[in-house]
């Protein structure tokens, strides 16, 4: 199937015609002139980018090409990282998330994270559900708990599965179950972005064919950054699209329009398999 | 020098061996080494293990076997009216005869029968050492010679060699076992011995621990009780100690060097921690006795507490600091295992450092801190001369940290300093005590293993 079929996507809620990009909504996130060092290696070289509120943007390129760095940089996971430095404005709500003022272990609540390989905790499925919103303090008591978990997980199509199971570990699960419940995890402490670094890299097909379907349903209520390196899945699950090659943002377009229509000749390269 | 001879005769064939082989496998194909089935140096090395091994194997068991069968041979010429039946007397009279063959005193008047023994015995191994010289020697040229015959293009030597140094790899690992066992069953055989005299169940459930036996019947106040209560609580005392000192600092170093340190810090700090495993025992010992003991003591009496000079307390703390190493290396290497996706998984959910170690690192590590621990408790059983200098040898049976308190193994090295008759309850005590000892730090140490693998099973 070529890849301006399978944009013939399911219609959405809240979907009108001609605005499917969004390009009516708010900015959730924005992003300018971000570089990014490691040491003495420049990993990012000015990135402009806009992060629309209930939206999927994909970010996608050859390997190394910084978009995962990007990714990390938007709820400063980058801070754990040594000798890492990070330049420019990243701001969520118009507010620049390396502020003096931001504490970063609280914006990484609000920016939450999905990563290639699904890492539960060592803990039962309720515990790792649960581990969020209780160092948040979010749930008060017993029953509230049992609530949230209950909700993340139904949210993460995950809840008629391990509905008889919850104190088993969540590493008994499969693979794509394991992936479904660090989703879970992360909308369980409520936050407004979602970050996924290759949710699908480590799945099956069929488990990925039920992730994508999660990350479109998900967009009603949260705005989600994904990288990919599959651009089928790119095509399939998110309304804009940024192309990345060498630490640069070549173009971020409309999905639509950055497979069928691209403007630079790199992404036109990449898209069509000549290189990447 | 008979021996030096031999072992300079047998190197010297081995080397000859090694040489000619090789020259011989590349002669025998003209130089063009590419068509023998083994490179030349692994004939070298089949030929030098002809005329080296079966010597070497002869040497062996002719050296095993060499001075028991001169011994019979002396023995059977001897009359009968020299054995005057019981077993004692003819362990007495093999004595007396090696004494006198190495021309050492007995210290009494020697039968002249026993002198001829003793003179045929001497001459008898000077014999047998010339004649295994020259038996091994032309065992040694005729494997040369044999090895050399086999020489050819098609001869698998590579194999051959192969073979011979699997072999030579099971022995080696077969001594280490065989050795320990040799170890294990020497201690059960005294053991019994010891249980003969004194009931197990005496021994292990009485309480009241004084070893002195009445070497003379009118012998009084060493009436010998072997209730090793005493000792167990001493030792299990001393062992909570050190396990409270050693087990927070240990683990809390732990997460320090793995999650905070920087890599600076960590090159130097882990290697510093490490040289507390490498002291001496003997000088945390006097650490113990002349300094800790004291502020122990004083620290006690400024708090209005009684405090003997010797005290579990100033024992078990320096104990613990010894300890300290084992622990903290261990588990940083354990901390260190866990996946960094897991710490990841927990930052982004917006947890910090500290809760992320304490709810998802220390759980994910928690088998192998375990097994740390129990290593290090069994380090802190066997652990003998820090006790012996700072917590005296008062059996006390008590759960007060103040007194003095022996422990087991402390129990062992004094039961058996100095001369002492091997056929006493006293010292024969000291192996039952060892025995208990064996088996309880050997299920430490299984079950220690056994929760290591179960980690391992989980992350690789």
């Amino acid at each position: 199937m070529s890849i301006q079929n399978q944009l013939k996507l399911r219609p959405h809620a809240d979907d009108r015609p001609g605005q499917r990009s969004g390009a009516d909504l708010p900015n959730k996130m924005t992003a300018r002139g971000v570089k990014v060092f490691y040491g003495a290696k420049q990993a990012l070289k000015g990135i402009d980018l806009d992060i629309r509120e209930n939206r999927v943007l994909a970010l996608i390129g050859p390997s190394g090409c910084g978009k995962s760095t990007f990714l990390r940089c938007l709820n400063r996971m980058n801070d754990t990282i040594e000798g890492c430095r990070v330049e420019g404005r990243i701001a969520l709500d118009g507010e620049d998330v390396y502020g003096k003022a931001v504490d970063a272990v609280q914006l990484r609540a609000r920016v939450g994270m999905v990563f290639q390989k699904p890492n539960p905790f060592p803990k039962s499925i309720y515990d790792n559900v649960g581990y969020g919103p209780r160092i948040h303090g979010l749930a008060s008591g017993r029953d509230e708990m049992d609530e949230v978990v209950q909700t993340s997980l139904k949210r993460a199509g995950l809840w008629t599965e391990v509905k008889d199971r919850l104190r088993e570990p969540g590493t008994s699960l499969s693979g794509g179950q394991q992936q479904r419940l660090c989703i879970a995890r992360a909308i369980a402490v409520s936050p407004e972005v979602i970050l996924m670094d290759e949710p699908c890299s480590a799945l099956d097909p069929i488990a990925t064919a039920h992730i994508e379907e999660l990350i479109d349903e998900l967009r009603a209520n949260y705005t989600i950054v994904i990288v990919t390196h599959n651009m089928q899945q790119a095509a399939r699950v998110s309304q804009r699209t940024a192309f990345f090659h060498l630490g640069e943002m070549v173009e971020c377009d409309d999905t639509e329009d950055i497979f069928t229509n691209p403007r630079d000749e790199r992404t036109q390269g990449y898209i069509t398999g000549r290189y990447g | 020098m008979q021996l030096t001879l031999l072992a300079l005769i047998l190197a010297l064939l081995t080397v000859i061996g090694f040489l000619v082989g090789r020259s011989r496998a590349a002669s025998s194909v003209g130089g063009r080494v590419a068509e023998l089935h083994s490179v030349p140096a692994y004939h070298g090395v089949y030929v030098a293990l002809w005329a080296g091994l079966p010597a070497l194997l002869l040497f062996v068991a002719w050296t095993a076997s060499e001075g028991w069968l001169a011994m019979q041979m002396v023995l059977s010429a001897l009359p009968e009216r020299l054995f005057t039946g019981d077993g004692q007397s003819a362990a007495l009279l093999k004595a007396d005869i090696l004494n006198l063959a190495r021309g050492i005193s007995t210290g009494r008047e020697a039968d002249p029968l026993v002198m001829e023994a003793a003179r045929r015995y001497a001459a008898l191994r000077d014999l047998a050492g010339w004649s295994l010289l020259a038996v091994c020697a032309s065992l040694a040229v005729a494997g040369l010679s044999w090895g050399r015959h086999r020489i050819g293009p098609d001869l698998r030597a590579r194999p051959a060699v192969e073979r011979v140094v699997r072999v030579a790899l099971v022995v080696c690992s077969l001594l280490a076992i065989l050795t320990t066992l040799g170890i294990v069953l020497s201690l059960l055989f005294e053991a019994l011995r010891f249980f003969t005299v004194v009931s197990p169940l005496d021994f292990l459930f009485g309480t009241h621990w004084s070893p002195q036996m009445a070497m003379r019947a009118d012998q009084v106040g060493s009436s010998g009780s072997f209730g090793a209560i005493p000792l167990f609580a001493g030792t299990l005392l001393i062992t909570v100690i050190a396990m409270a000192v050693a087990v927070p600092v240990g683990l809390m170093a732990a997460i320090y060097m793995s999650e905070y340190a920087g890599r600076g810090v960590r090159t130097w700090l882990k290697p510093a921690l490490e040289i507390l495993a490498g002291i001496p025992t003997v000088v945390y010992g006097f650490f113990a006795a002349l300094t800790m003991a004291p502020v122990v003591r004083s620290v006690g009496e400024a708090l209005g507490l009684d405090v003997s000079s010797e005290s579990a307390l100033a024992a078990g703390i320096v104990m613990g600091v010894m300890i300290i190493p084992f622990v903290s290396s261990l588990s940083d290497d354990v901390i260190n295992a866990v996946p960094q996706s897991l710490r990841d998984g927990s930052y982004g959910l917006g947890a910090t450092k500290s809760e992320t170690i304490r709810q998802v690192v220390l759980p994910a590590a928690l088998p192998g801190i375990v097994a740390a621990v129990m290593l290090a408790v069994s380090r802190a059983i066997g652990e003998t001369m820090i006790v012996t200098m700072a917590s005296g040898l008062t059996a006390n049976l008590t759960a007060n940290p103040m007194q003095a308190v022996t422990t087991v193994t402390t129990q062992i090295a004094t039961l058996l300093v100095g001369d002492q008759e091997f056929d006493s309850p006293k010292t024969l005590s000291a192996f039952g005590l060892g025995l208990v000892l064996f088996l309880v730090t050997l299920c430490l140490n299984m079950v220690a293993l056994r929760v290591v693998r179960t980690y391992r099973e989980k992350y690789d």
